[in-house]
């Protein structure tokens, strides 16, 4: 019989965090998506070793911090503008590698303009999107990307359109301008859906060295607290509301 | 024909108790601690160690990456 202390061994370690992600345990809710982005990112920055020349442009949100968990050089953003900021430092840097993370309340609602012309014209630098369909910091408010139906604190009984007008899908919105190379959705919500997430992330940073334009990943993610659910439930609730809404896969690929 | 194994180790003071490695792990390996950590979470910990195959899905999912995945090389786990 084998025991456990004979398993836990360097030379059989298999996973651990990665090196670019400090120690600083971070602000989320027990089940938070961004926690699992935010590895997916520092893992990809570490296998591409470009931990010196990636910048990040943190947003507003519960995501705000993002600057005290990947140790990389971030600039914060006034709400929504992540991707003018990240178009300044592009241009000026053009060998850097830019991101901008950003929340659906930030790259849908108040950074609607700055995120659609910064795709039209086609600037070389990666947007992470996180969609949970609601606005997880300030209390679960109705986002523009709530569901039809969905319930929050600001439509009580659900999300009607005559009311509140219709969700939006702003990477189809993107996918038809010119200026994207790669847009595309997925989540993280199994182990599966990770590995496809991150994939799709370390394709969005590698598109900056061909300089064909912006590269979009949007993560169709949980606010479990938001939703008033267990990180469980909300996964499983994502997979059936969310998903038919917000189908992931590729919508470009150039 | 040696099943493989592995283990994992977690930062019980960093995990916060989501339970999302619980359902991600196929061998149903992890289980809550009914004892909780210094901020009064139920941590993961492995509740039938001998089933776990180090297949770092629990790893993956998890938010917080308290999670350290290791796995006994084929040829050793007879």
């Amino acid at each position: 019989m084998i025991d456990v202390k004979d398993i836990i061994k360097p030379e059989n370690l298999v996973f651990k965090k990665s090196k670019v992600l400090t120690d600083t345990p971070m602000h989320y809710c027990p089940g938070c998506s961004h926690g699992v982005v935010h590895n997916l990112i520092a893992e990809v920055i570490e296998e591409m070793e470009i931990q010196e020349t990636t910048i990040g442009v943190a947003p507003v949100g519960c995501s705000v911090f993002a600057y005290n968990y990947i140790d990389i050089d971030w600039h914060e953003a006034a709400h929504g503008r992540a991707p003018a900021v990240a178009t300044g430092i592009k241009r000026l840097m053009p060998d850097k590698f830019v991101f901008t993370y950003q929340g659906d309340g930030d790259l849908a609602a108040i950074g609607t303009a700055e995120t659609i012309h910064a795709c039209n014209r086609g600037e070389n630098i990666t947007i992470v999107f996180i969609n949970n369909g609601i606005y997880g910091m300030t209390g679960g408010q109705m986002a523009p990307t709530t569901l039809e139906g969905m319930v929050a604190s600001t439509c009580p009984s659900g999300r009607d359109h005559a009311r509140d007008g219709y969700p939006i899908k702003m990477s189809d919105l993107v996918a038809q301008l010119p200026g994207t190379c790669y847009v595309t959705r997925q989540a993280v919500h199994t182990a599966g859906a990770v590995r496809k997430a991150k994939k799709a992330i370390r394709k969005a940073f590698e598109n900056q060295k061909r300089k064909k334009g912006v590269s979009l990943v949007e993560v169709v993610s949980t606010c479990n607290s938001g939703w008033k659910m267990s990180p469980v439930d909300a996964n499983n609730w994502m997979a059936e509301n969310m998903f038919p809404f917000y189908p992931l896969g590729d919508l470009k690929d150039e | 024909m040696g099943k493989v194994r592995g283990a994992i180790v977690v930062d019980i003071e960093r995990c916060k108790g989501c339970g999302l490695c619980v359902v991600a792990c196929p061998t149903d390996t992890i289980v809550l601690a009914d004892e909780v950590n210094g901020k009064g979470y139920h941590y993961a910990k492995m509740g039938n160690p001998e089933a776990c195959t180090g297949c770092t899905n629990c790893a993956m999912v998890c938010p917080d990456s308290c999670i350290t995945v290791y796995r006994l090389k084929p040829e050793k786990s007879k």
